[in-house]
């Protein structure tokens, strides 16, 4: 398979995230978006390590599982304590630090 | 056989992806996003990265989305209301998408890695296998792998921090209920 297919995957992936991020509008979804792009990312890091013959790409992409796992929880704790607060759980009504 | 795989897994994540997108509901959202998390997996396997992908199927799509699936039923689903804030959002966002992915083809495609269009160096058994990658993490990347223990203990205490800040002053709203509750309906 050559690699053009799996950068162009990668991509149209991310596209799909970011379109996500721009449409949708509770917190939750657009972290799952956010998760797409990261995936996306790690699906190009890996193509491109295979594509030198490189393992070290590899590890990048295990990196970004990590800084996406803390992401994810951070994120999600957020948006707990937002509904503890009975705050709208939605992004264009959060649109002050100090509501 | 290779192209057959990668284009099922291809479509499973595209698929998955546009669920995630698409759908109204978190919850299906979420195991949208499991669909799309296993076949990055797989696409991961067909390029020599297994140790990638079993972490792939082993953190993401099992813990991660554990974690989604608890939240998402703790706080319920809401309904995205059907006005738009901002005029046109839903004719502009697929608009810039495209754009964007035109621009990344363009800047992948046109530029002039030559190996693009190969299928890779031919590798040894051994790449990508958790000894090798176990190696690389604890001799050359080995600051890197501490720093992001050290982030995961940050996000872990933070959430810690975040969902529990509540309880302290639970104690004190439940002396003064009425000034509070005056509060958030003149919100």
């Amino acid at each position: 398979m050559s690699m053009e297919w799996y950068v162009v995957l990668s991509a149209l992936l991310f596209t799909t995230g970011a379109a996500g991020i721009l449409v949708r509008r509770s917190p939750l979804v657009i972290l799952l978006c956010l998760e797409l792009m990261l995936n996306a990312g790690n699906l190009a890091l890996i193509a491109f390590s295979r594509m030198v013959g490189n393992q070290e790409g590899q590890v990048f992409a295990l990196v970004v599982m990590v800084v996406a796992a803390c992401e994810v929880v951070i994120g999600l704790g957020l948006i707990v304590a937002l509904f503890r607060r009975r705050l709208p759980l939605d992004v264009d009504e959060l649109r002050e630090l100090r509501g | 056989m290779e192209e057959a795989l990668f284009f099922v897994a291809a479509i499973g994540a595209l698929a998955g992806a546009a669920g995630v997108v698409a759908l109204r509901n978190a919850f299906y959202g979420v195991l949208a996003l499991i669909v799309h998390l296993f076949s990055l997996a797989a696409l991961f396997l067909l390029l020599n990265s297994a140790f990638v992908a079993a972490a792939q199927v082993v953190v993401y799509a099992g813990a991660v989305m554990v974690l989604y699936v608890f939240v998402v039923a703790y706080v319920g689903d809401a309904a995205e209301p059907a006005w738009e804030p901002i005029p046109g959002q839903r004719l502009l966002a697929p608009l810039l998408a495209l754009a964007l992915f035109v621009e990344l083809s363009v800047a992948v495609l046109s530029s002039s890695l030559l190996a693009l269009g190969g299928e890779g160096p031919d590798v040894e058994p051994g790449f990508g296998d958790p000894a090798a990658i176990g190696t690389l993490l604890l001799e050359k990347f080995l600051l890197p792998f501490e720093a992001s223990s050290l982030l995961l203990l940050l996000a872990a205490v933070g959430a810690v921090v975040l969902a529990a800040h509540r309880r302290r002053e639970e104690g004190g709203r439940a002396a003064a209920p009425a000034g509070e509750r005056g509060e958030v309906a003149a919100r």
